[in-house]
């Protein structure tokens, strides 16, 4: 069985760095995201074929095999070495950031054409449109695919213990190896990446419900109970 | 900046083996994960409460976990309880278990989509249950999700290298003891090559076989 030693030294400081690592990769990926994904809607071809190139390069790694090469390979090349948790979160950001950025394309090219037609007539700029029009109407829609990532990405964030950064994963690893048993840890493991993956949706069903409210398609469970302690009468009322 | 082809070509009869591996894992488990899939999927149509229930708890876990993590379940955990694998059985295993929770909502959404009017008439033609699956439901069902299937093939064979981490000798898994017993960097951008280089046209394969259902569906 675990010792409260292990635990407190071994198990809780790796419960915080897979919580830094999430964050600081999640933050890297919507850069990255929102990035790429509008200049893959860019009107010049060469910089659409660059965001491209990008998405389908680090879409088509595998993001393991990336981590590797940031963490072993590109130190001899460059004679420059990463710290290893910024090599994973490099790694996971840039992976991660490519599936979102299509993310991001997909629900900029379904803003209804005649929005950014009515930003063109009003002399909106590019970056005002984008800014103004199209990026807050299709926030929404953006909200339960990057959802799913989310969950992808703190799954993902297992790997960095891979390159020696002392994560969850990585106590765990420790914590068999010191205690020579491997039930009740790794179990405590999958139960606590779910109740973080379960804590991340309810954190981002909130985020959706805000999102749609914001662009007036009201929840109903938001605004239930304003609505049923409104008189029914007013309905037929000067409008 | 240094690159040497000699480095290179000492890897490369390393590499092939770890491809063949590569490949191995990523068929076998394809195998597992499109065939539990479909069992997952099923027993969560069943009329039984105490079928759909459990099911859906499992996969929701494991879809929810880290397969890294299952995989060293696995290898150090079950094997105190029962049956004990070699690394390369135990990742193909942890790889198929894994998808088959995802290719389980695949079949899904598929045979949500097959229209009410075909359950109603498997019923009144009075076909029994097991044929109104195997002759009516899952031939249109599965038609239409080929695409979405091949997409969760791509994104085991990028989660396979996880393998190499309880010690399958994969692509990765051969670059990294290649690499770690003659401190060279080029194994690892071999295989990163490698990956692009297979994953890249499977994509490109998928988008038009996606594209030639949309237009005779």
């Amino acid at each position: 069985m675990m010792t409260s030693g292990m635990f407190q030294n071994y198990f809780l400081p790796g419960i915080w760095i897979t919580i830094q690592v999430t964050v600081y990769s999640a933050a890297l990926a919507a850069v990255v995201a929102f990035t790429i994904g509008t200049l893959r809607t860019s009107r010049l071809w060469i910089v659409r074929f660059l965001a491209g190139a990008y998405f389908e390069i680090f879409r088509g790694m595998s993001a393991l095999v990336m981590l590797f090469w940031l963490a072993f390979s590109l130190p001899l090349i460059l004679q420059w070495q990463l710290v290893p948790m910024y090599a994973g979160v490099l790694a996971l950001g840039l992976t991660y950031g490519a599936y979102g950025s299509e993310v991001v394309r997909g629900a900029l090219a379904a803003v209804p054409v005649a929005q950014r037609e009515a930003g063109v007539a009003l002399g909106f700029s590019r970056a005002q449109r984008l800014r103004r029009i199209e990026i807050p109407q299709a926030w929404p829609e953006m909200v339960p695919p990057f959802n799913n990532l989310l969950i992808e990405l703190l799954k993902g964030t297992a790997l960095v213990s891979v390159i020696g950064v002392a994560d969850m994963t990585y106590a765990g690893n420790l914590v068999r190896l010191g205690s020579n048993e491997s039930a009740p840890v790794y179990t405590l493991l999958l139960v606590l990446y779910f109740a973080m993956a379960f804590v991340l949706t309810r954190g981002m069903r909130v985020v959706e419900r805000v999102a749609k409210a914001g662009v007036g398609q009201a929840d109903p469970l938001t605004f239930r109970r304003t609505k049923a302690t409104a008189p029914a009468t007013t309905s037929g009322g000067a409008r | 900046m240094n690159w040497s082809w000699d480095v290179v070509s000492d890897f490369m009869p390393l590499f092939w083996d770890g491809v063949l591996v590569t490949l191995q894992a990523l068929a076998l488990g394809t195998l597992i994960a499109f065939s539990l899939g479909l069992v997952w999927a099923i027993a969560q149509r069943s009329r039984f409460a105490f079928v759909r229930w459990p099911v859906s708890a499992i996969t929701e876990f494991i879809r929810n976990t880290p397969l890294l993590v299952q995989l060293f379940f696995l290898y150090f955990v079950v094997p105190e309880w029962g049956p004990s694998m070699s690394a390369l059985t135990t990742g193909i295993v942890g790889l198929g278990l894994h998808y088959s929770t995802y290719t389980a909502e695949v079949y899904r959404s598929g045979i949500g989509g097959v229209p009410v009017g075909q359950w109603e008439a498997a019923t009144a033609l009075s076909l029994p249950r097991v044929r109104t699956w195997t002759a009516v439901i899952l031939p249109q069902a599965i038609r239409r999700v080929v695409p979405a299937l091949g997409n969760y093939v791509i994104a085991m064979l990028k989660d396979s290298p996880m393998i190499a981490v309880i010690g399958a000798l994969e692509m990765l898994g051969e670059a990294r003891s290649f690499s770690n017993a003659t401190f060279t960097s080029e194994a690892y951008t071999i295989v990163g090559i490698a990956f692009l280089v297979i994953a890249y046209p499977a994509s490109l394969l998928i988008r038009a076989l996606e594209r030639r259902l949309a237009l005779t569906s």
